[in-house]
């Protein structure tokens, strides 16, 4: 056994569990029989209830006997059998990670065809089957909800899924390619090279092309700092580029939030957003079928959010 | 009597070395033969065999709502009782039901003894079932008896032949019975005759055939002596105004042959004749004039037996009989023992009864065929929405414990202006007996939902019907 890094623990369990066996063999057969003087009875037991209750030292039935026998044959076949032994092993090749595989391998095998039916139909057709999005709904609620939520609107940090804004595109094939790989989007921190005004201009900058109230003379010394820097990810005109998940700044939609103090926060330490790949834990027909429930989301017409 | 008895404890010496004996604690079991008895006591007993038995093995056949009128799907976790249905949600009533029968049980005892092990339990019944094909088949027990210590020939092997087929015939029967009441019993018949049955319902039709083969058959009293936990706690049940088998020492006492017409009481004896009959019949093989024990199970095989005798002798029955300990003391009248009943004892055990009794029937009769499961996202406690009202999100699912599809409609109270926003369609349509789980969404004002969390209440109203509703508690997270 592997679990144990020196042989003593092995061989303690052993010498406990033999002992215990033949103890209990003995302890059988010296209980099966007593000696009595020639003449005596089989006697009243010590014990007294109720004054004057008492029991005789009756004969069991034999088939008792036979149980107690077989249970210890039955010990010794199970223990050869199953890791009982330690370092003996176990002829079954028994392990809770075995039979953990083997359920799992009998799951797939059950399961797995449901899955796999809508593995060869294009996401937007699997999208407006009724049981496919049964099916899509229950691993999104095992798997996702507790990053988007159980609405799928996501929360602070975490996208919502419902709406018609995405980060990396929301084709059929982005959408699964997100589910399949995951993201890792990165926002750079500016806080040290700006300086706090210059992230205070920038902000304003942004709350400006974002339609949102804000100081004109700040926005205006921003903007050039934005032109020089910001530019790379976010595009001139602010609307982002999907190719590397830079959001676009110009809509009402914010990952983090659109006040004021939230968007320095963002310039000054930057963001790192993680979405795991779920190719290899799930496999391809459940992501097939997730990214599907995820598109479902905002181009189903009944269920897009209103 | 106590000297007699230590005497009669079977023991096997298995090595005597002069001074001493070694004794076998465990003994070799012998077989009992009960003499078959008539009587009232015994008429009754084939009365309670036929009635619990033509329940037991019509009940699974019946149907209801077309479907199996008592079943319990383990399989679906779905368990119909006639009209009702009960999910795994209800388990409660299972509690309820555990308690009924415990107290029922505490409380039967304390006045009817063992009524319960002589008539109807089932271990009772089938070994009676099973005495009877005995006997049709072998005799009774003087034939019986020669016919085990006779030699082996055709006629015992017949005999022996038809008697356990009989016997594991009627086991099966009972066995396919029993599953049928957890599987339909239509489609296992079905299955059975074109021999697909599926692995596991053949594993345990032929598991309880053969605990009924092997418990009527073979085992019988060792299972009462050795076996039932019942048997061995029931004497903690027991007063002195316990209903009890019992022989009547004073009036039988002494014992002996006489001859018919001779003042036996001028002899010195009682009217115990010493026929032994009531030993004969006794189907645990004890001697009821020993006084009362534990193995006796209160069947009354005694009672007929003797009171039959007692006609044949011209003397009054009731050497053995149905009495109470106090009554045969002659603490007061028999004809008084009923009264005793209303001892505190027993009342209590009633009360107790009686209030889990209305409980469980009050919760049954409004107990609500849908079932929710309220969970709030623990992702976003609380979001704004485009106006500025806060947004609290939810899953609720619903279950319809209903055999009737049913469309629910769900609404909010407990803060002014509550408002339930769902994504798609906004009643909710379920299946019977399917579980259905819809996101829901509360916005309320943010000058009433303050910080903090406030109480709040789904109600989930079937449209179709709307007597079928419920209210279901959660919390609304403001600011």
């Amino acid at each position: 056994m592997t679990d144990f890094y020196s042989g003593f623990w092995g061989i303690f369990i052993a010498v406990i569990v033999i002992v215990s066996l033949i103890w209990l063999a003995v302890l059988l057969k010296s209980q099966a029989v007593i000696k009595l003087k020639k003449g005596e009875k089989a006697a009243v037991l010590d014990h007294k209830w109720d004054g004057d209750l008492q029991e005789y030292n009756n004969p069991l039935p034999g088939w008792w006997l036979w149980l107690f026998i077989l249970t210890i044959v039955f010990a010794v076949g199970y223990l050869a059998l199953y890791p009982g032994l330690v370092i003996f092993g176990n002829a079954k090749g028994w392990t809770s990670t075995g039979q953990f595989k083997q359920e799992v391998a009998k799951a797939d095998a059950k399961y797995g065809p449901i899955y796999d039916k809508y593995l060869n139909m294009p996401i937007t057709k699997v999208s407006q089957d009724k049981e496919a999005r049964e099916m899509g709904q229950r691993l999104f609620y095992t798997y996702c909800i507790q990053c988007h939520g159980a609405d799928a609107r996501g929360a602070k940090g975490f996208p919502n899924l419902t709406d018609s804004d995405w980060l990396y595109g929301g084709t059929p094939e982005k959408i699964l390619e997100t589910v399949e790989k995951g993201r890792h989007g990165q926002m750079p921190a500016f806080g040290a090279a700006f300086g706090e005004e210059k992230v205070r201009d920038v902000a304003n900058y942004v709350m400006q092309i974002a339609g949102k109230p804000h100081n004109e003379l700040r926005a205006s010394r921003g903007q050039s700092t934005y032109q020089q820097v910001c530019v790379a990810c976010h595009a001139a005109d602010g609307k982002g580029n999907k190719d590397i998940g830079a959001p676009n700044l110009t809509d009402k939609t914010w990952l983090y939030g659109g006040s004021e103090a939230t968007i320095i926060e963002t310039v000054t330490n930057g963001r790192n957003n993680v979405m795991p790949p779920w190719k290899d834990f799930l496999g391809d027909s459940k992501v097939h079928l997730l990214a599907a429930y995820v598109y479902g989301l905002s181009n189903n017409p009944e269920t897009a959010s209103k | 009597m106590s000297k007699q008895k230590l005497q009669d404890i079977p023991v096997t010496v298995v090595k005597d070395d002069g001074e001493y004996e070694q004794i076998h604690l465990y003994t070799s079991h012998r077989k009992i033969y009960p003499r078959w008895v008539t009587g009232l006591w015994n008429n009754w007993r084939i009365f309670f065999v036929v009635a619990t038995q033509l329940f037991f093995y019509a009940v699974p056949w019946l149907q209801i709502n077309g479907r199996q009128a008592l079943l319990f799907d383990l399989s679906t976790r779905k368990f119909y009782i006639f009209n009702l249905l009960f999910l795994p949600q209800d388990f409660i009533y299972l509690t309820a039901l555990l308690l009924l029968c415990a107290f029922g049980l505490f409380a039967w005892t304390t006045i009817g003894g063992r009524l319960w092990c002589g008539y109807a339990c089932p271990q009772t019944i089938y070994t009676e079932m099973f005495l009877w094909i005995e006997k049709w088949v072998e005799g009774d027990r003087p034939s019986r008896i020669k016919l085990d210590n006779g030699p082996l020939n055709t006629r015992k092997l017949r005999l022996k032949t038809v008697k356990h087929t009989a016997w594991i015939v009627l086991s099966l029967w009972t066995g396919f019975t029993f599953v049928g009441y957890f599987t339909p019993i239509r489609a296992l018949w079905h299955d059975m005759l074109i021999l697909a049955l599926g692995g596991w319902e053949l594993f345990w039709i032929l598991f309880y055939g053969f605990a009924t083969y092997g418990n009527a058959g073979w085992m019988r009293e060792q299972v009462c002596k050795y076996m039932c936990p019942y048997a061995r706690f029931q004497g903690a049940m027991f007063d002195a105004d316990t209903l009890i088998v019992s022989y009547d020492e004073k009036r039988g006492e002494a014992r002996g042959s006489r001859k018919k017409g001779a003042d036996y009481k001028a002899e010195g004896l009682g009217d115990c004749i010493d026929c032994t009959l009531c030993v004969q019949v006794c189907p645990v093989g004890i001697d009821i004039r020993d006084g009362l024990q534990y193995e006796c199970i209160g069947c009354a095989a005694c009672i007929d037996a003797c009171d039959s005798v007692m006609d044949k002798m011209d003397y009054p029955r009731g050497l053995i009989r149905y009495t109470s300990e106090n009554a045969l003391k002659g603490d007061y009248p028999e004809r008084q023992m009923l009264k005793r009943i209303g001892r505190p004892r027993v009342l209590m055990y009633g009360i107790v009864l009686a209030i889990i009794m209305v409980t469980t029937i009050t919760s049954l009769v409004l107990r609500q065929p849908v079932k929710v499961n309220i969970a709030r996202d623990r992702v976003a406690l609380v979001r704004e929405a485009d106006d500025g009202w806060l947004e609290n999100n939810y899953r609720v699912q619903i279950e319809n414990a209903d055999e009737a599809r049913h469309v629910y409609r769900i609404t909010a109270e407990g803060l002014p202006g509550l408002r339930v926003i769902m994504d798609g369609p906004s009643e909710v349509d379920v299946a019977p007996t399917e579980i259905q789980d819809v996101g829901i969404r509360l916005q309320a004002d943010p000058q009433i939902a303050t910080k903090g969390s406030h109480d709040i209440h789904f109600v989930i109203t079937a449209i179709d019907k709307p007597e079928i509703s419920t209210r279901e508690k959660a919390t609304f997270i403001g600011q």
